[in-house]
């Protein structure tokens, strides 16, 4: 049914199609979803893929930044030369599949286990950090006046929502106190510099072929605030995937990162990214706990959210490794 | 008394039969999703091995740092509270051992193979 609907949509915009195959729903929640699929033309096909709200689901909780405001991004990160995906195709009523866009498909790998252990990727490990150093320069330097409207954040304002999330559960745990504390005698304050940020630069949202990072997905975190964030959130270790001494994802080093980030005239600062280390690992390992949350009470009561709150026990000891390294 | 087997033999037992004979017969996400399940219940078995020790020298440490006594739960709060207060901190006598020894307690059920974890028993 969904091919039909698309058939009709792709027809309205992609010069000589005649309709589309191969629809498979990548990932979905209730409120967003992600399909794959063929467009069909006199060439022969092209891939593409759909990120939309299904009908009836118009409103983007909490932090997201909306399907708009990520379709616009994703599109002025692909004009200035940014490994993205090109925007097809931002959905209209009439198309009747909701709201979102469609998007080029990108062909690659996105999880990190096959990106850290597999033979294909073994020459592009090496290149990643630096790549990825200059590829997030990029994007905070993304021209501000064309940027859609997004939230603001600071380190002080996330510290606050991360105290008022923990707090919600109503389950004592100490590191994440300790974290907190921590947090708050060291808030830097304002950034000199407020940039756009990603938002969730990191395993997971980043397309790695063989010859390196082709594709930033993911955009729905993407809000105004400390550069330095997108370079503190990537060296958290949960996403390292046991490859603990490269802390920048498993694959590199944080001097790497800098150096590619410092290419293009922009100035990393150690000691901000350590920061947002330390509140990266503390927002991954509440994640957790939220996930655990929603599972109890909400309609997912599935095993993945039950076994995610019992990972957050792995922030704990990251956490005492950032702030009270044994043996220091 | 409940007579034997053990929970803990019950669920090995389902653990290695889901692991050895049903696992190479699931294909697909329905493989990633018994993957899963096949970790809770061992991280079930490993909690009903391990946490009545580990809870037992938790909570004895606690009393010892608040110099109070109340249960597990209780103390936690208390704990976290004065943390959160800045009445203790790292410099405080104990603390930071207490919540190392807590922290590798809880690893050692959920996620022993976790990169950190491995890494820090091989350095206390």
């Amino acid at each position: 049914m969904i091919e039909q609907q698309l058939g009709r949509c792709v027809a309205s915009w992609y010069p000589g199609a005649t309709g589309v195959t191969g629809a498979a729903k990548l990932s979905g929640g209730a409120s967003q979803e992600t399909w794959s699929f063929d467009i069909v033309h006199a060439g022969g096909t092209s891939g593409a893929i759909l990120r939309r709200a299904p009908p009836g689901y118009g409103a983007s909780p909490g932090r997201a930044a909306g399907l708009d405001a990520e379709a616009t991004l994703m599109q002025l990160a692909h004009d200035a030369g940014l490994p993205s995906p090109r925007v097809m195709h931002v959905l209209k009523p009439e198309d009747e599949l909701g709201t979102g866009f469609i998007m080029q498909r990108i062909e690659g790998e996105t999880i990190a286990r096959k990106i850290l252990r597999d033979e294909e990727f073994a020459k592009a490990r090496p290149l990643l950090a630096r790549q990825l150093g200059k590829v997030v320069a990029g994007i905070h330097s993304l021209p501000a006046a064309k940027l859609p409207k997004l939230r603001e954040m600071t380190a002080t304002r996330e510290i606050a929502d991360l105290e008022r999330e923990y707090r919600s559960f109503g389950w004592p745990r100490p590191v994440f106190e300790l974290a907190l504390r921590w947090l708050r005698e060291r808030d830097p304050g304002p950034s000199k510099e407020v940039t756009l940020v990603h938002g969730d630069f990191r395993h997971g949202n980043l397309i790695i072929g063989a010859d390196g990072v082709r594709a930033v997905l993911d955009w729905e975190l993407a809000h105004f605030g400390d550069p330095m964030e997108d370079l503190g959130w990537i060296c958290v270790n949960s996403w390292r995937f046991g490859e603990i001494d490269k802390p920048v994802g498993g694959f590199g080093s944080r001097e790497d990162l800098f150096a590619g980030y410092e290419e293009t005239g922009r100035k990393a600062d150690p000691d901000r990214v350590m920061f947002w280390e330390v509140m990266g690992t503390l927002r991954w390992g509440i994640m957790c706990c939220g996930m655990m949350q929603r599972f109890r009470s909400g309609p997912d009561h599935s095993m993945e959210r039950a076994m995610i709150g019992r990972r957050s026990s792995e922030t704990e000891i990251d956490l005492l490794r950032l702030l009270a390294p044994r043996g220091a | 008394m409940q007579d034997e087997p053990t929970p803990t033999e019950l669920l090995k037992a389902v653990a290695d039969f889901l692991r050895n004979e049903i696992t190479p017969a699931i294909k697909g996400h329905n493989a990633f999703k018994l993957r899963v399940g096949i970790n809770a219940l061992d991280l079930v078995t490993r909690q009903l091995t391990l946490a009545d020790d580990g809870d037992a020298a938790e909570h004895a440490r606690l009393k010892q740092l608040l110099g109070a006594d109340g249960s597990l739960l209780e103390l936690n709060r208390a704990l976290s509270d004065r943390i959160a207060k800045g009445e203790v901190d790292l410099q405080t006598p104990g603390l930071s051992e207490h919540l190392w020894q807590t922290t590798m307690d809880k690893l050692a059920v959920d996620q022993p193979n976790y990169g950190s974890y491995k890494r820090e028993l091989g350095n206390k």
